[in-house]
């Protein structure tokens, strides 16, 4: 039995069509805002700006220096951890829908699976990278 | 009514279906259809949310536009529509603009694999009379074989309007809310994408009507899956930057967050966003453990009772995230790091080893272990803190009156 069959996953060629209502869709939603953002700008007040609307809202001072500025390097690591660790889960899922394939054996492969990534979890956790309090 | 909806093409079989000029003009019939009803109930979600929280704080809420103000929403979006549309200058400029649309897009989009009602059809048997069995069949706007992957790679484009209106807004406010929601989306789309594992491993299929069709066979895989939903629920709370997960927004430190600096039809588009994320992301959970347009046999009544169901389950949901706003306050960042990374993801993962176990060896009971076990855990850390503020509770109040006048003495006793 051949448990590399991914047929029921991939999508086949008469199925494809399916996708046209999605793309319809896209379109509607596309031009929904769009025309939204073009019928607010038309019909919208226009007022005469001055330097003070033209700032950036800081409670009412005038904000001190640019925005764009450097922010917690967390922020990446959390963005790197996603990465790996979503590639993982998305592996997951061709393995669940052929799962009545062979029970036995593909459960077992899983749990190696699962088990080294639950030991990047456990490294992760220890290193303090998801850990937001120590700052 | 329900030949007509046949014809239309949501009812088509999809094996051997062909793709023809009226299937496809079926198909956008049907699209402006749902488009038009998500637009709208995102529309009275807004005024629901303002009614529920007048109702919980003992107010009243708007009531003045139309019956029980319900077209409160139509006047806020004329305001939206006549108001000055400010770009101001320190933003950059084209992203500053598509943001908003970028943030609603997808949320809309997703909504296409849910499956709003269906119908039953007899199966035959060698002899040409019904068997007494059906094969149901879901009715949405495109039966994707993909469907949960598709939901997971869509709904999670949202943080890119999010991140990007925060980043070009050029705003202190908005850099922290959008960095702090990528983080925090991100960070739950694990969860959502782990807890919704089991489902598959149970269903073999990821088409939402083939989900729908195993949860009208056999039971709703909230009571097979308990821990799954729960992870999913509070996952999507997270996902659609609700309270108590609200930290993007938070509008006691960042004013509003992302779309500080956002005014007029742009802000009115975040803002449908955030309803037709939580639309959708109710939809989910009702389609994806409690059974989605089915009832325990209700649903066999007609396709009108099919969509009757989903809306109202879909309802619940819907109420229960207002609810959930006024109960519960705001977690701290690290706290809700913390759950995401440290509680959800792991359990998550145990939960599909042991869904996985039970399968394999055909043990049913290994499937409540879990949900089992951390229930009890709760129940035992809640009764410890209990008996610990109970014994420290005793001292503090015996001590109190010596503190009277001292200056600054609050804090050193704990």
């Amino acid at each position: 039995m051949n448990v590399l069959d991914l047929a029921p996953v991939l999508p086949l060629a008469s199925e494809m069509a399916e996708f046209i209502p999605v793309l319809v869709m896209l379109i509607f939603g596309l031009a929904f805002a769009a025309l939204n953002l073009v019928a607010s700008f038309l019909l919208g007040q226009k007022a005469p700006t001055n330097p003070v609307k033209d700032m950036a809202y800081e409670c009412g001072m005038p904000p001190i220096s640019d925005a764009h500025q450097r922010f917690s390097v967390k922020f990446y690591l959390v963005a790197i951890l996603f990465v790996l660790f979503d590639i993982e889960v998305v592996f997951l899922y061709p393995w669940a829908v052929k799962f009545e394939a062979d029970k036995a054996f593909l459960f077992v492969e899983m749990l190696i699976f699962i088990g080294i990534l639950f030991l990047g979890w456990w490294y992760v956790i220890r290193k303090g990278a998801v850990n937001w309090a120590q700052e | 009514m329900g030949d007509l909806l046949t014809t239309l093409g949501s009812g088509l079989p999809l094996v051997g279906a062909e793709v023809t000029f009226w299937w496809v003009m079926g198909r956008i019939g049907l699209v402006l259809l749902l488009v038009h009803v998500l637009l709208i109930v995102g529309a009275l979600m807004v005024w629901a949310e303002r009614r529920v929280s007048a109702w919980m704080q003992d107010r009243l809420g708007p009531n003045r536009v139309g019956p029980e103000g319900l077209l409160q929403p139509l006047a806020d979006l004329g305001k939206f529509m006549f108001k000055e549309d400010v770009v101001p200058k320190h933003t950059s400029k084209w992203m500053y603009m598509l943001a908003p649309a970028i943030s609603l897009v997808p949320a809309m989009v997703t909504f296409a694999v849910i499956p709003f009602t269906g119908s039953y059809e007899p199966i035959y048997g060698a002899d040409g009379q019904p068997t007494g069995e059906y094969i149901t069949q879901s009715w949405q706007i495109a039966d994707l074989n993909i469907g949960v992957l598709y939901i997971l790679a869509i709904a999670s484009l949202g943080v890119y309007g999010v991140t990007l209106g925060g980043w070009a807004s050029n705003s202190k406010y908005s850099l922290l809310g959008g960095v702090r929601a990528s983080a925090q989306m991100i960070s739950y789309e694990l969860s959502l994408g782990l807890a919704v594992v089991p489902v598959v491993l149970m269903v073999s299929s990821l088409r939402l009507g083939d989900i729908i069709a195993y949860q009208a066979d056999t039971v709703w895989l909230l009571f097979t899956q308990p821990v799954a939903f729960f992870i999913f629920l509070v996952a999507s709370y997270a996902e659609t930057n609700r309270l108590p997960f609200d930290m993007p927004e938070s509008e006691t430190e960042l004013v509003a967050g992302y779309h500080t600096e956002y005014s007029s039809m742009k802000f009115a588009l975040f803002f449908l966003a955030e309803y037709t994320h939580m639309i959708v992301g109710a939809a989910l959970v009702v389609t994806l453990f409690c059974g989605g347009w089915t009832f325990f046999g209700l649903e066999q009544l007609g396709w009108i009772m099919g969509v009757l169901i989903f809306a109202a389950k879909t309802t619940f949901f819907l109420f229960a995230f207002i609810w959930v706003r006024w109960t519960l306050p705001r977690f701290r960042y690290d706290q809700l790091m913390a759950l995401g990374w440290a509680w959800f993801l792991p359990i998550a993962l145990l939960n599909i080893v042991l869904t996985g176990g039970a399968l394999a060896f055909d043990q049913d009971w290994v499937l409540y272990i879990l949900p089992v076990a951390l229930i009890a855990a709760a129940v035992i850390a809640a009764w410890f803190k209990y008996r610990r503020d109970l014994d420290n509770d005793v001292p503090k109040l015996e001590r109190a009156p010596q503190l009277v006048g001292v200056a600054g003495s609050g804090g050193e006793e704990r």
